[in-house]
This record gives C-alpha cells, structure tokens and sequence, in this order.
C-alpha cells in the first residue's frame, strides 16, 4: 500500500472507531459496506454474536435459517478483530455439533433409584432436579451452607454468573462459589487490588498500535491470543525500527519468531528479573520522580507466607532458606534461616514501606546475581545473557519510548504470582509508564468472561457484584439493599477457593459439589485425589454439560446443557469490553442452558428453609441469624420460593414478548420458560452495582446495538484508559492521574521486617468526590523479593513440567476436540523436550514416553521439535487431551495470596514407556 | 523396464549387467504374484511414494511388490496400489490426506526394502517424496488474514520447508497476513501439512515434485540471490542458449538469406 493510501485508511478506520467509541451510528454509505450480507436472499438472518472461546473477544456474525446455523463469519464491524478470526472461532459453529451431543439428564441408578454405585440411565429434569434436591438439602442439613459448593466459570455468560452468585450467597448463604477463573487470573487481581484498589485492566488494545515496546512475560500470545498476536504483529511491521517485541518465557515458543529478543528463564526467576530491572532504573536515573512522588507510595509484605500446599505439608511449617533465597532477601547466605510460615493465614497483608527501605530490598539484585541465577537455557552464554536484561531494562527505562508488557498464565500460574504481577506495575509506575496510550502493565485474560463474568459480577468465594467483598460490612448493606435481602443474610465467611473446595470434598466436608461450564475432573492439579474423592466418598456431583467429559464421568448426575449460540448471554473480555448476544438457535432434545438450570433449582427451596438460623464456623456465634421475621417485614412469605424472591420479584418488571424489538425475532427459550424477559431484568439489576464508581455499564438495549462498549461507560461513552486525565470520567481535570480504586486505601507503615504497629494507618488518598469518589488516590509500587517454588527438580525427578494450551484447542478439548478438522490438526498432547533429554532417556521423536511425578503418571508421544522448543531441562505438556491426563502429575500448590493454582512447575521424570 | 535398463552414469558395464540379471529375476517372480492385481498398467504421475523411493519407471521396475516397507511402516502410511488406485499397480504410496508420512528418523520403511526401490540409507530430511504446494490461495483462510497456520505448525521441519511470511493488513488497518510458504530445498513431501489442513478440502497439497516444480530459464539468475557470482552449477553449457535458441542460432542464416530472396511482390 502506498504511504498516502496507506494515511487515508488509517483516517478512515479512525473516524469509524471513533464514531463506535462515541456512539455516533455510522453514516449509512458506511454501513452498507458491512451490512450486504450473503445469503440474505436465501432467507439467511445475520446477527451479531461473540467468540465462544479465548479473552480476546472477537466479534463475530452467525446466519441462521429455519432454526439452523447457515453460516458464521468474523464480524467486520468488530474493532477488536475486523472480522478476522483464528481457526477455533472458525469453527463456532461447528462445536454445538458434536455427534455425542448429551439431550437428556443422566443419572447413576440401580432399580429405578439413584445409586451412587450405579450406572448411568436417562432420567427425566423432574427426576434429575428431585434427586439433585434431596442431596443439597441433606448436605445442608448435615453441614450447613458449608456442605455445597458450585464451581463455576469464566465461560459463564454473565447473567448465568449473576444469577448463580445471588442464588448462591443470597439464597443459600453460601460463599461456596469459586470459578475455574481462580486457576487462570486470581493472582492478577490480588495485584490490582493491592496495586490499584480496583480489579481490570487499565488499558485497552489500542495500546498494541501505539506503543514501542512490546514485553512478553509467561505469554505465548503468538498461540492463545490468536488475533491480538495479529495487531502485535502488524504493529511490528508498520512501526519501523523503534518497535521491539521481548519474549521472556521458560522455553521457546512461537511468539519468539516475531521478537527482537528472547529471553529464557529459569522457572519462578521472573521474580528475580524484574527486580534488577527495578533496581536498575533506580541505579541509572530512570525513575519519574515526579509520577512517583504524586502518585504512588512504596509498600510491602510478608515473605512467610506458604506455597498454597495441604496444610499438613512440612513445607507450610518450616522452610529453610536456601542460599541463593538468602541473598535475595538481602539476608547473611553463610548462616542458615529456618523461617516459620507464620504468615500464612495473612499473606495478604502489606504495609506502607520508606523508599529507603525500597532501595535497599533491591540491592541484591545485581546483574550478576541475577543473570546467574535466571538463565533458563544451559547452553546460552552467560555474558550474551546479560547483555539482553541490560537491553530489556533499558527498554523500560528509556525516557521516549513506550512500553506495554502483556502477561497471562506465566505470571499468574505461580506460587508468587500476586507478588510478580505487583512487581511488573512497580517498574511501570516508577518510570511513569502505566495507564496511558501505548504504556502500561496489561494483564490479558485467557477465558471469554474472565473479566466480564468470573470478576465483574464476582463468581468467586470472596467477592460480591462489581469489586464488593464478602465479610466487608458497608459491602454487605449495599449488596443487601440492591438485593431486596433482610439484612443479615450474606453470610460473612469467605468460602472455599477452587483448590479448597477439592480438598474439602476430600475431607468429607463438602458433600454437594456442582460444576458448570468447567471440566474440573480434568483441569485441576493433582486430579487423580479429586476423582478418587468424588466416586468414592458419600457427597452428590452433577455436572452441567454439553457433552461427556472426565467430569461427567466422575458424576453422579449430569444435566444436558444448552451452549452458546442456543441462549442470549454476554461476555466482557481482557480490555473490559461488554458483549451481548441474542439466542441464535435452539439447542437439541432436552438440553437447558445453565441459567434454566438455575432458576429450576431456586425453585426447590423456600426462604423458610433458608433463611433460618443455619450453622456457619467462624461466623458471629458460629452461626448465621434468622432473617425470616424481617423478610416477613419486607413482604416476603416464608413459603415464597428462591427463584420467586431472587428472580421473578424484579423480573417480572421486564416482560418478555417474542415481539420485543430488541430480540428482531430471535427465540427466547428461557423467557418464555420463566414467563419474564430475563436477561434484561438480570442485566438491568446487576448493573446498578456498578453505577457511578467507577464500574458503569450501559442498559441492555444498548449493548444489542453495538459491538460492544468498555466500562466504565459514562453518558454513554466507553472508557479507553482508566486513572488517566482526559480518558477516564472519573479523573478530575488537572490532577494528570487518579488511582481511585477504593479498595485496600489504608494501610499500615514498616520497613522490610514488618509493620510499626505503634504508627498509624496512612490513606492513599486526601478528598473524596460528594459521590464518595477517591480523587486522587495513590497507587502502590511494591518490593518482592525472589524465593522458590516448593518442588524443584532432583536426583529422582530430574525435569521441570510446564503445562498450557496450543492454538488449535480450547482449554480440556471438549468442544475443539468434537470438531474433526481440529482433532486432525492436534490429536494428541505430546510431550515437546529438548533432543538430548530425550535421547539421553532413550527416546526419540514420536515415541511413547512414560513422564511421572510423585503424584502420578500419564503416557505421551515424544516432540522434540516443532511449535515449542525445550531448553535442557524442561518438559511442556498441554493439558487439553483426557488421553494425556497431565494434571494428574501437577502439584496443587497455590499463589498463598491469590490461591491459584501453579500449573508451570513441577517436578518429573520421563522414561521410555 | 526402460529405464531400469539404463546404465547409470558411473555404474561399470559388470555391475549394470549384474543388477539387470538380479532384477529381471525378482521382477519376474513379483509379476506372477501381483499380476492378478494388474488390469491396467498406466503408470499414474499423482502418486506418492515413501521415502528414498526411485523416481518414475525406475521405482515402478525395481519394486518386487513385496509390502516389505508397508509392514515396517508404524503408522500404516503406505499401501500397495492397486488397479485404479493412484500410481503403478503394487507400488508402494500414500495419500497424505488420509494418513501422511511422520518422517521416522529411523526410516522404517526404506530400512526395509530389499530390491533397492527405496534408497535404504536415505536420511529422512533428504527424502523427497514430493512438494508441499499451498495451490488454493483464494480459499487457505491463512492468506484471508485469519489466524490458523496449521501447515505450519504441523510441519515436521517447522521453520524450514514451511515458514511464515508476514505482511500488514490493509484492509483492518491493525492486523497482520501469516502466510503460510513452502520452501523446495527443504520440503520432503511428507504431506502433513495436507493431512492438517483445516479445511474442507485442503488448501495446501503435496504433488509429486515433477507436477510441482517450474524452472527458471537455465541462462538466467537472480541478481539480487546470487550477487553477480556465477554459480558452481553454472556451466558454460547451461549459459549457451537453450534448445530453442541454439535451433534458430544454426538455421537463422539460412533464414535470412532465404527471407532477403523472396522479393516477392517488392517490384509490384
């Protein structure tokens, strides 16, 4: 394309971004160019949808005719992908037809009865719902709110997510909610809470074509984020020779082939990396001082806080330091630290440090330290090493150029991955580098509604709607009040996290465990002791889905699950943009989306049974208090249904008619189900959540019109940068930025060692906004220190196992695995290592390898070339393939702060099968 | 059996006479075995063949048809054609959309054969049992900007016989082209990337490397690959003027003179 050419579209696609960023509609010869559909003479009806698949978001345009999908195609109106797609959003379509679609509810039954023993049989949703009840019922009735637990998902739509926390926390007084979401971002948002005070990316993808500088940490864009790996790229190649891409990893991947750098580190030393970048910056005058002194402070927290292992591990006692550790922590190597995990019940603590303190927390982090101890490939030369950190921290530090650093399961899939994700804001907010076009720290997301489901509505164990926190009582009221509840009812213990709840289904303690949307039995570490957990102890699993999976195996019922296309949902994706979609098709035999599944089950409980005083340890009293005699007060009868209170009360307000001109004629299973519009009655409740702090969304009407807005979306108009003057609505005029996130905004003061508990709290922030808006909060620049992760390698198990996804499939390969295009391209997980390993082990490529761990093992084809290629050392196995069950071999260690799970480290071995 | 009855450049007179006797032996033997089979012996061009496996009438005359090389194979690959089937009846192939070629770095299949059909040391990079070609660029999604590269990746020599070539996107204005190339020296045709390929009908095919390949005029170079060096393989023979030329070079005298005669119609 000529240069003038070239000028005049990037005009043009501007004016169009713009005038959707606005809300402007696009002048009609501009519309017509994307709306000159296919097929429409054929009777093909188009409409918008959204990707099923990764946090990107892609929008895309599905053609329905006489009940079938026609076609689907990228949508190119959509500005996140122009309607391009990678080949799993190709595929859309194709994963609703899987030959062994389940239609009806299948319960394990001996003699007409359910039998824990038995096998499967086809029974009626009356018989399903019935058994389903009784088991919840006698769980609760044997252990309180406590004896049930749903896991839940970032592939949830938003209302489902909505609506299984209310029914939940509000109906059945159980913060036993967690997402599959806790394995994927939990650290990332313990970092934006500590950092920020409010969860979600501050920035946006037009970061990608206004930045310099692009760093990769522990995120094979190249693969799991198909598209934005696209405008990475065509970034590369427009932006001349100042545009540099550095892929920091533990092996090679295909995100290296586009880098100017790679850099290959050994597994956990990103920790240490980052510091001498900090360091760095300090020792050569890089940092913005003026940035940093305005709006920032220095913080800190304890290091001995445990590795997120079973509680009766040696390793949650007493660790000794080794010495590299003592170095890091700045402490003599020559004696011997022994450090009690004393913090481990508090790890979230953290306190306002000096930058004295600071400064000297980074000392140990010398080039030499750190190159000796990162260098991930044994073969690279140690000075050509320290040559690329010296290369990269100057790249951070540069005063003209731009950086954004992009990271995803690297850095949240780690036993410190709070800690990492915290350290890589510290370098973006010292050198001013955060929150602005084309700068900042960007946490991408690997689930379609990480963010828009499992964070924004908050399906985990801990959280409320819109970043309100279980056991905070001013978020109670709020959460109360919006929720028509008597106050008292939200139970103000945190729940179990995802690795917990496992375990407490272990223990017996959990004795009803719901899975939707997730295939825990297959994605879960360590997952032989979960299987083992749930068909042999008394407890009652039913798994909603689509199709037979490990988890529906492991079930004792499984409800036949409608999918994406067959329900209207939302997703928000990794640049905080909401997407809705109307329901396209409907879904085979008797299959009922999981929000049907829902509101069913909320009608099997009256707030009599549950609203009663129910048993809850560590609660005032042990106890949750009867808010019977109030909800009588509010109008409520004590035989009123959950579904009645929970639901229909509100959703009545919005009728659904198939007339309705926001559904342009799409069916609406669940609505005429539930006799109400319940979508928008949902959405429209939901989002009074957000209104006015900072969370706002627009109504639902809207969403149907675009392709998508970003919150906070304010008048109308969606937000690029959040905490930046002139981006974000909430920044007032002149203060240049605002970290107002409320949360976490005052915090004790201490030095490395501790807080001084004789001083007192500091605020982050000075005034508030007559709306109780902070304005001009300050945000934390954090000192971590490096430290191990509990199981290295040794002499018996010799390799580091790193696990993760490949382009061509989804997560555990339910839906990718049905499509036989997809199959064919990857049918199997192989184990990708290094030529030598193998050959040392006697293996060669395309041999069958036995890799065991002290938990368990599993058979895998050798790779020892092709997309990812191994340092010494390593081994990488993708999880997606129930052949390969590689998460039988991964240690269920957590982030202590976050608990998520770290699935890129372990140690193993690899024979010759 | 005519080019099996070639002399191969440095083979002496015994050694040729010797393998024409051991061949017409095994040849004869292997016909009365597979002669059933036999309805029509066109020799099919589409085929491909394992890996070190002689070209054309040579692989058709050395093969005994034994399924040697079809038994070894771990993956069961080949097959013994059959009437109909592509290429020469009770020749070993494969069709790479059903089942390619994983390029063992042991080369069964060669290791096994006793005739000499397949090139029993060949090392399988070398192999060449045809030529990746991406022939349908209107419908490989790769060439629409969508995110696949499957061939790639697929690709056993990843990087090599298939790369990626990056270009932007003009039409979304913030997306790039992965299109997908594939590099002769280095494709084996081991087909699978064929096997792969997404779509419904494969956009990238492996052909045999007669069907796939073009050539350059012998005479003429890339200035810019070869900077101005003539090639090792650059003989004056190949320099001279091709077939075509050197005809008209040795009758264009006669031409003229015969064109400077014909004054027919010039004194009109």
């Amino acid at each position: 394309m000529s240069s003038i050419r070239r000028r005049e579209f990037l005009k043009k696609s501007l004016a169009a971004t713009a005038a959707l960023t606005a809300g402007i509609p696009l002048s009609r010869e501009a519309q017509a160019q994307f709306t000159t559909n296919v097929g429409e003479k054929e009777g093909w009806k188009w409409d918008k949808v959204v990707c099923r698949f990764c946090g990107v978001g892609c929008g895309m345009m599905m053609a329905t005719k006489d009940g079938r999908i026609v076609s689907v195609k990228g949508d190119p109106e959509s500005p996140v992908n122009r309607g391009l797609n990678c080949i799993k959003g190709y595929f859309n379509a194709k994963i609703m037809y899987g030959g062994d679609r389940l239609t009806q509810p299948l319960m394990r039954m001996t003699n007409g009865k359910f039998d824990k023993k038995g096998k499967f049989s086809p029974v009626s949703w009356k018989v399903a719902l019935d058994e389903m009840e009784r088991q919840a019922k006698k769980a609760m009735a044997e252990k309180g709110p406590s004896g049930v637990s749903m896991f839940a998902s970032g592939q949830y739509t938003i209302d489902e997510g909505y609506a299984a926390v209310k029914f939940m926390k509000a109906g059945l007084r159980s913060n036993n909610i967690d997402p599959n979401a806790r394995h994927c971002m939990a650290s990332a948002v313990v970092a934006f809470y500590q950092v920020f005070g409010i969860d979600e990316p501050p920035g946006c993808y037009e970061d990608i074509e206004m930045t310099d500088t692009m760093v990769l940490w522990g995120a094979n864009m190249a693969e799991m984020h198909p598209i934005l790996w696209s405008r990475v790229t065509d970034r590369k190649l427009n932006g001349g020779d100042k545009v540099k891409i550095i892929n920091l990893s533990t092996y090679a991947n295909r995100s290296s082939e586009m880098a100017d750098m790679e850099i290959i580190f050994k597994p956990n030393t990103d920790l240490a990396i980052i510091n001498y970048i900090n360091k760095y910056l300090i020792d050569n005058n890089m940092v913005d001082w003026d940035f940093v002194n305005k709006h920032t402070v220095f913080a800190a927290g304890p290091t001995n806080i445990g590795y997120g292992l079973p509680d009766d591990h040696p390793k949650e006692q007493k660790v000794t330091l080794s010495k590299t550790e003592a170095i890091a922590q700045g402490l003599d190597p020559n004696q011997t630290h022994t450090v009690d995990q004393s913090m481990r019940g508090t790890p979230l603590a953290h306190w306002k440090i000096s930058l004295e303190d600071f400064k000297k927390g980074l000392e140990p982090y010398t080039l030499d330290f750190v190159a000796q101890l990162a260098k991930g490939d044994p073969e690279e030369d140690l000075e050509i090493f320290k040559e690329k950190l010296v290369e990269l921290a100057k790249y951070y530090g540069e005063k003209n150029r731009k950086v954004v650093s992009f990271w995803t399961m690297g850095f949240n899939q780690h036993v410190r991955g709070s800690w990492v994700n915290q350290i890589m804001y510290a370098t973006h907010l010292l050198t001013g580098k955060q929150a602005t076009p084309g700068n900042g720290g960007f946490s991408l997301t690997g689930q379609p509604s990480a963010c828009g489901t499992a964070r924004e509505v908050g399906t985990f164990a801990h959280r409320l709607p819109s970043d309100k926190l279980v056991g905070n009582p001013a978020h109670h009221e709020i959460t109360e009040k919006l929720w028509k509840l008597p106050s008292g009812t939200l139970n103000p213990v945190v729940g179990t996290h995802a690795v917990a709840m496992m375990r407490q289904l272990a223990a017996g303690n959990i004795k009803f465990f719901w899975c939707q949307v997730t295939n825990p039995f297959q994605d879960f570490p360590n997952v032989s002791n979960w299987i083992k957990a749930a068909r042999e102890m008394d407890n009652f699993i039913v798994c909603s889905d689509p199709y037979p999976t490990i988890s529906g195996k492991v079930a004792d019922l499984i409800l036949p699950t409608a999918m994406i296309y067959e329900k209207w949902g939302a997703y928000g994706n990794a640049e905080r943009r909401t997407q809705h979609w109307r329901q396209q098709v409907k879904a085979p035999g008797q299959a009922k989306g999981d929000l049907w599944q829902i509101m069913e089950f909320s009608k099997r409980f009256k707030i009599k049974d549950v609203w009663k005083s129910v048993p809850v340890a560590k609660a005032p009293g042990d106890k949750l208090p009867d808010v019977l005699a109030e909800a009588v007060k509010m109008g409520y009868k004590p035989d009123d249904t959950l579904f009645e209170v929970l639901f229909a009360k509100n959703g009545r307000k919005y009728k659904w008619s198939p007339k309705d001109p926001v559904a342009k004629g799409h069916p609406n299973d669940i609505a005429d189900d539930m006799g109400f519009f319940v979508h928008r009655a949902l959405w429209e409740e939901y989002r009074q959540f957000g209104t006015g702090n900072g969370h706002d969304l627009a109504d639902f009407e809207t969403y149907h019109n675009v392709r998508g807005l970003r919150w906070p979306v304010v008048n109308g108009k969606e937000t690029q940068w959040r905490f930046s003057e002139g981006f974000d609505p909430f920044v007032e005029p002149g203060s240049g930025f605002n970290f107002y996130g409320p949360l976490l905004k005052e915090i004790l003061q201490g030095s490395l060692k501790g807080p001084d508990k004789t001083k007192d709290k500091v605020k982050l922030f000075t005034k508030k906004s007559p709306q109780g808006n902070i304005l001009d909060g300050k945000a934390k620049i954090f000192f971590r220190p490096y430290m191990e992760p509990p199981e290295q390698p040794d002499k018996e198990y010799d390799l580091w196992l790193c696990t993760g996804r490949v382009l061509e499939h989804w997560h555990s390969g339910t839906m990718t695995r049905r499509v036989p295009e997809l199959h064919r391209a990857v049918p199997t997980a192989q184990v990708f290592m290094h030529p030598d390993d193998a050959a040392k082990r006697g293996l060669k490529r395309n041999d069958l390898a036995l890799l065991k761990s002290r938990r368990g093992e599993v058979k895998a084809r050798v790779e020892t070339q092709g997309r990812n290629t191994m340092p010494k050392g390593t081994v990488f196995v993708p999880w997606f393939d129930e052949h390969v069950l590689i998460n039988k071999l991964t240690l269920d260690q957590t982030c202590p702060m976050s608990k998520e799970t770290d699935y890129k480290k372990c140690a193993v071995q690899v024979s010759k099968a | 059996m005519g080019a099996f009855l070639n002399r191969t450049a440095g083979e002496s007179r015994r050694q040729f006479l010797a393998r024409a006797s051991r061949f017409a032996g095994m040849t004869l033997v292997g016909g009365l075995l597979w002669g059933w089979l036999v309805q029509e012996s066109k020799a099919q061009p589409f085929a491909l063949h394992p890996p070190g496996a002689k070209s054309g009438q040579d692989l058709q005359s050395r093969c005994i048809k034994c399924g040697m090389c079809v038994d070894a194979c771990p993956y069961d690959t080949l097959s013994l054609s059959r009437a109909g089937d592509d290429g020469a009846p009770g020749v070993p192939y494969f069709v790479a959309r059903n089942t390619p070629c994983y390029m063992c770095s042991d080369v069964p299949c060669a290791r096994a054969c006793p005739s000499g059909a397949l090139d029993r040391e060949v090392e399988i990079t070398r192999a060449r049992m045809g030529l990746a070609v991406l022939l349908d660029q209107e419908n490989c999604i790769a060439f629409q900007g969508l995110r696949c590269e499957v061939c790639y990746r697929v690709c056993p020599l990843m990087g090599k016989a298939i790369s990626l070539q990056y270009s932007p996107q003009e039409r979304t204005g913030k997306h790039a082209f992965f299109r997908p190339v594939v590099h002769s020296q280095e494709c084996t045709g081991c087909g699978m990337c064929e096997h792969a390929c997404i779509l419904e009908e494969p956009a990238i095919k492996v052909l045999t490397r007669r069907m796939a390949k073009g050539r350059l005029g012998r005479h003429y170079r890339l200035g810019w690959k070869e900077k101005g060096v003539i090639s090792p393989d650059f003989t004056p023979d190949d320099a001279a003027p091709g077939p075509e030329l050197k005809e008209w070079g040795r009758r264009s005298g006669e031409r003229a003179l015969k064109e400077l005669n014909d004054t027919e119609g010039l004194y009109d």
